[in-house]
């Protein structure tokens, strides 16, 4: 009976701590994969603002920057850019403009978001203003011209030569922050 | 909490209590566990019908028996009731069964939690069944419900699917501690870890890994919940969230439980070759390391099942990688049972051709594996036939015939009566010969370009899809014919003596059979 | 007796041989007819081949021993249990062999994502359950809808050669390109794949991915969606059609003049009986799939439009503004950006007055241009 008297209550602890441990690792996966989006360009997902700050111009390198709009399933506005592509240097400060449309009998808020190919080139495009970096608001019938201002990095690898950026326009109704109903 | 010598000192005089309550109330190890391997057969049965109603309607090209929304209902309801219903619990039960018996404890280290982990089971699957019946019909976003088909376009029984789940995951992670702590603490004296039967081992490891991942699977439908009912947005990119997300956290699951399904397995046939080549089983060392070092990849290896996401060229050579060295140590595996029954003295009875059949074509599904792990090939095979075919040969005739010959293994043990003999040889070439009619053809409609959870089909794939239509029902019936075994096994045959097979060694063998209501009161000592 | 054997014999014959009359027997993976294509094949086949081999070598071996190591033969079993050597070398010649299937298969996919500049640029988007085509800068774009009817899919008509695997408008590429194909959704996830171009890449909402082929042969190559994207999954094929760079600028020319002829259209009078012929097809092609061939909905999700008060007692403008704008929260999509104003404006009239919905109601074209407004 020596093997018997043994205390077992410790081990079933630790294991059950061990389990809330992974649920509480699996909700940690969420901000983890951000930062590793972010490190890899994983998705195609671009980083938030930065400060627009003066760069050398490479004026010998052109790149070839497209521009592209999806709606998303029931966002019925009108949402493109105005222009298809433009050639930049990689350095210089670009500024293009995206038209949104609500054609709708009702005030909407949407959100657009970005995301950039090749995914290995999403690093690459910073953006000092862009209307994806907030909620939009459209009265009923309104229209408006929504700024994108941005720069292609210096150091975007060699053999890049075209970035598609992308915009998905989704309706943000369920997700509208207070403060722009209120404006 | 007790100690579990108050508990089995209550209890070691008398035998079962009567009638249904014995049932209900029951905390005997060996009871759980009988009633564990009756309710993963239900299950099998259960989704085994889905599965017949899919071939079927798969059988020639065009709709004959159901509707596109309801196959794809029967498609995600026999993935999770086979995965969540049949094969895991079965392992569960047989571990209950025999996990005490081969370590020489007189019971599970915690018998009340034992009984509730079961029982949580049949209410689990009652509730994901009854969706069945719903109004929205039953969730049909396949068994891996990537959001955001599963998020913002599903059916409204999502919210009862997601409950199920949680309940069946609280049901794992409570057998699986129990299987832990039973195999940590309760071995008999000179019971150390190195000589601990194989079955032994690889339940602790896959104990283990259920600990760490249906935590994760509980965090990633609670995500769904909350952004279906309470505006969060895990998964939805209109609030900042991202559906690839779902698809890293669900396989950081996924993958695991792919090994929570076969490491079991492993373990059986490496209980039963040695018994019927009548030889010690080759490399038991090298073993033990391979099903540890296959455990530990398989946490490195998720993104293998989503190659075509669009991830960076890093990533997917570092998954393509790490997926190829899974191919070393599951070959250590089957060089050591091949080589187990080199120059050995064979028999084959029904385990051991179970267990051969296991080895053969597990082995199939493992080079397919390899295959798949080829980022450029898998860009052709990704959710194809090709795809089904590979993980029905790991989980059919690898993880079932697996389960299925521990049963045929065991059964004596727990009737006191041999099984009739020549039943399990029809039933194991029935199965056996439906097996490779349903799967293998699949293979070729795949690599042909039929994609995978289709309700129908382009033309040229209609031969094969009609030969595999006409195995699975093969395969099906071939179980009413276990059924029965197990019943008339059950009523009497032949007495069986404690030791059953001619060279079976181990403590589970030293107690008489059936095995008596209570075993090992006082611990057995292991030389 | 003899020839009534023989004429059983010749009928089961005939059922087991009869579905070869669909096609010959499809076995392995295509070729394909691009590069990519041809050196994925070649490594599916090397891995299958390695694969075989060492299948024989351990197969061989089990097979050996279970017929010549049985104890009804009187084999005495020997004792061996381990062996050093034998393991080491067990583990070392798979990780050599694996070492000989990686490095083919890291060349072919660095190739594939090569990112260098492509002459054509074509946006894909996945709809539940059809794809959009966008020539990016070409001021083309169009969707593109099985076209297999119901009919035959319930086995009422006989089925066409391209049973499920054919479109209303194909996707046309040049021959000797490099064409890029950027992939995104506007619902739930889906995968273009066309097996001939060894291309399959998921469509991800929000999200855009890239992929990218080069076709030397003419010729048409069929595929489908990969990833379950719900109920019509497996009817949303696709269907590449690679003509000469000639022939491609002519279709290219065709496609705007047809837009300009489609907005023309919509300036025309358009008869009831016109509006109706063409509302029934695009009906076909567009709405039966969820509302029922006869306008009768499906199971709880999708409504009828027969005797329903949205095709008969309520307002014209709110049944076009379903159409055009879709129903947020339902499956009902927006079909403002997928069908031309004669189009919507023959549906509306064809929902309004088919299957006993006999409203006399009348949608002009015109009416469908101010309600886009």
């Amino acid at each position: 009976m020596v093997m018997h008297t043994r205390d077992i209550s410790k081990t079933p602890l630790k294991l059950a701590l061990m389990a809330v441990v992974m649920f509480g690792f699996g909700f940690l996966m969420v901000p983890l994969y951000d930062v590793f989006c972010d490190l890899v360009g994983l998705n195609g997902k671009t980083q938030g603002q930065v400060a627009k700050v003066q760069q050398t111009i490479d004026e010998e390198r052109w790149i070839t920057v497209q521009f592209t709009s999806t709606n998303n399933d029931q966002m019925p506005w009108h949402f493109r850019p105005l222009q298809q592509q433009i050639k930049v240097n990689p350095g210089a400060w670009n500024t293009v403009s995206f038209w949104a449309f609500n054609p709708t009998e009702q005030a909407m808020v949407a959100q657009a978001v970005p995301s950039v190919s090749p995914a290995q080139g999403a690093e690459y495009l910073q953006k000092a203003d862009c209307f994806c970096f907030e909620q939009q608001w459209l009265d009923a019938g309104e229209a408006s011209e929504m700024k994108l201002v941005f720069t292609v990095v210096n150091d975007l690898p060699k053999e890049i030569r075209t970035l598609t950026l992308s915009y998905t326009l989704f309706d943000a109704g369920d997700f509208a922050s207070p403060m722009l109903a209120h404006q | 909490m007790t100690t579990v010598t108050a508990h089995h000192d209550d209890h070691v005089h008398h035998g079962p209590a009567k009638g249904l309550m014995r049932w209900v109330l029951t905390t005997n190890h060996k009871d759980i566990g009988t009633m564990y391997l009756w309710f993963s057969f239900a299950m099998l049965l259960t989704g085994g019908c889905m599965a017949l109603i899919i071939r079927t309607e798969l059988f020639q090209p065009g709709l004959q028996l159901i509707e596109p929304e309801f196959f794809n209902q029967m498609t995600t309801m026999h993935g999770l009731i086979m995965v969540f219903g049949a094969i895991m619990p079965a392992f569960v039960g047989l571990a209950n069964w025999m996990v005490p018996l081969m370590v020489g404890a007189p019971d599970m280290a915690l018998p009340r939690m034992n009984n509730w982990s079961f029982w949580i089971l049949p209410f689990a699957f009652g509730m994901m069944l009854l969706t069945l019946f719903s109004e929205a019909g039953a969730p049909n976003f396949g068994w891996t419900f990537y959001a955001p088909l599963s998020t913002t376009y599903a059916p409204s029984s999502v919210t009862f699917f997601i409950l199920a789940v949680h309940m069946l995951g609280l049901s794992s992670i409570m057998g699986a501690i129990n299987i832990v702590v039973t195999i940590l603490n309760l071995r008999a004296p000179g019971m150390t870890l190195m000589k601990m039967p194989l079955f032994v081992w690889t339940w602790l490891i896959t104990a283990y890994l259920l600990i760490a991942v249906m935590p994760v699977l509980a965090g990633v439908v609670t995500m769904m919940l909350m952004d279906i009912h309470f505006g969060t947005s895990f998964f939805n990119a209109a609030g900042g969230g991202d559906p690839v997300l779902f698809q890293h956290i669900f396989w950081f699951f996924g993958h695991p439980e792919v090994y929570i399904m076969i490491l079991p397995a492993f373990g059986i046939v490496s209980q039963i070759i040695p018994v019927f080549a009548r030889k010690p089983l080759f490399g038991y060392t090298s073993m033990v390391y391979a099903t540890t070092s296959i455990a530990f990849l398989s946490f490195i290896v998720w993104a293998h099942h989503m190659f075509t996401v669009g991830m960076p060229l890093a990533a997917e050579l570092f998954f393509m990688y790490a997926t190829m060295l899974i191919a070393i140590p599951t070959g250590v595996k089957v060089f050591n049972w091949v080589a187990t029954m080199f120059r050995g003295s064979m028999t084959f009875e029904t385990p051991m051709l179970f267990s051969i059949a296991f080895v053969f074509l597990f082995t199939i599904g493992g080079f397919s594996g390899l295959m798949l792990s080829i980022v450029p090939a898998d860009f052709q095979y990704h959710d194809t036939y090709f795809v089904v075919a590979h993980f029905h040969y790991v989980l059919v005739p690898g993880a079932l015939f697996g389960i299925l010959a521990g049963v045929y293994f065991w059964l004596p043990k727990w009737t006191g009566y041999y099984y009739n003999e020549s039943l399990g040889k029809w039933h194991f070439w029935t199965s056996f010969i439906g097996v490779n009619i349903t799967f293998f053809p699949m293979h070729f409609v795949g690599l042909a370009g039929m994609p995978r959870r289709v309700p129908d089909y382009a033309l040229q794939f209609a031969d094969f899809n009609a030969i595999a239509s006409a195995g699975a029902y093969i395969f099906g019936f071939a179980q009413l014919i276990f059924l029965v075994l197990v019943i008339k096994a059950i009523c009497g045959g032949k007495k069986a003596s404690s030791s059953v097979w001619e060279g079976a060694e181990g403590l589970e063998w030293s107690i008489p059979s059936p095995a008596p209501y209570h075993t090992f009161s006082e611990p057995p000592v292991v030389k | 007796m003899l020839t009534r054997f023989r004429r059983c014999l010749i009928s089961a014959m005939m059922m087991v041989l009869s579905p070869a009359i669909y096609a010959a027997w499809e076995l392995n993976m295509p070729q394909g007819v691009t590069e990519v294509s041809q050196s994925v094949y070649d490594l599916h086949m090397l891995i299958l081949w390695i694969c075989v081999g060492i299948g024989v070598i351990v197969f061989g071996v089990m097979f050996y021993s279970i017929i010549r190591h049985r104890k009804s033969r009187g084999v005495k079993a020997a004792q061996f249990h381990e062996s050093l050597s034998l393991e080491l070398l067990w583990t070392a010649i798979p990780t050599v062999i694996l070492i000989a299937m990686a490095v083919p298969a890291t060349t072919t996919l660095i190739n594939m994502y090569d990112p260098s500049d492509a002459d054509i640029d074509i946006k894909i988007t996945g709809y539940q359950w059809k794809w959009q085509y966008e020539y990016m800068g070409e001021n083309v774009s169009f969707f593109s809808n099985l076209t297999t009817s119901d009919r035959q899919i319930h086995n009422q008509d006989e089925k066409g050669s391209n049973y499920l695997l054919e479109v209303d408008n194909r996707l046309v590429i040049p021959t000797g390109k490099k064409i890029r194909f950027l992939l995104t959704s506007n619902d739930v996830i889906h995968a273009w794949w066309v097996p001939a171009l060894a291309v399959k890449k998921d469509a991800i909402p929000g999200y855009i991915n890239e992929s990218w082929t080069q076709i030397e042969s003419p010729g048409i190559y069929r595929g489908q969606c990969t990833e379950l994207c719900g109920v019509d999954h497996g009817f949303m094929p696709i269907v590449v059609e690679v003509v000469s760079p000639q022939d491609y600028q002519v279709w290219l020319d065709a496609q705007r003049s047809a837009a300009q002829a489609q907005s023309a259209a919509a300036q025309q009078d358009w008869s009831y009986d016109q509006l109706m012929a063409r509302g029934e097809q695009v009906y076909a092609s567009q709405c039966s799939a969820c509302h029922g061939a006869n306008g009768e909905g499906l199971g709880s999700v999708f409504p009828a439009l027969k005797d329903s008060p949205v095709a008969t007692t309520g307002s014209v403008e709110r049944h076009i503004d379903i159409i055009l704008n879709g129903v947020s929260g339902t499956a009902m999509q927006a079909f403002m950006a997928q069908l031309s104003s004669v189009d919507v404006a023959a549906v509306t009239t064809y929902e309004r007055n088919a299957w006993g919905n006999n409203t006399g109601d009348v949608i002009t074209p015109q009416q469908i241009v101010d309600a886009k407004q």
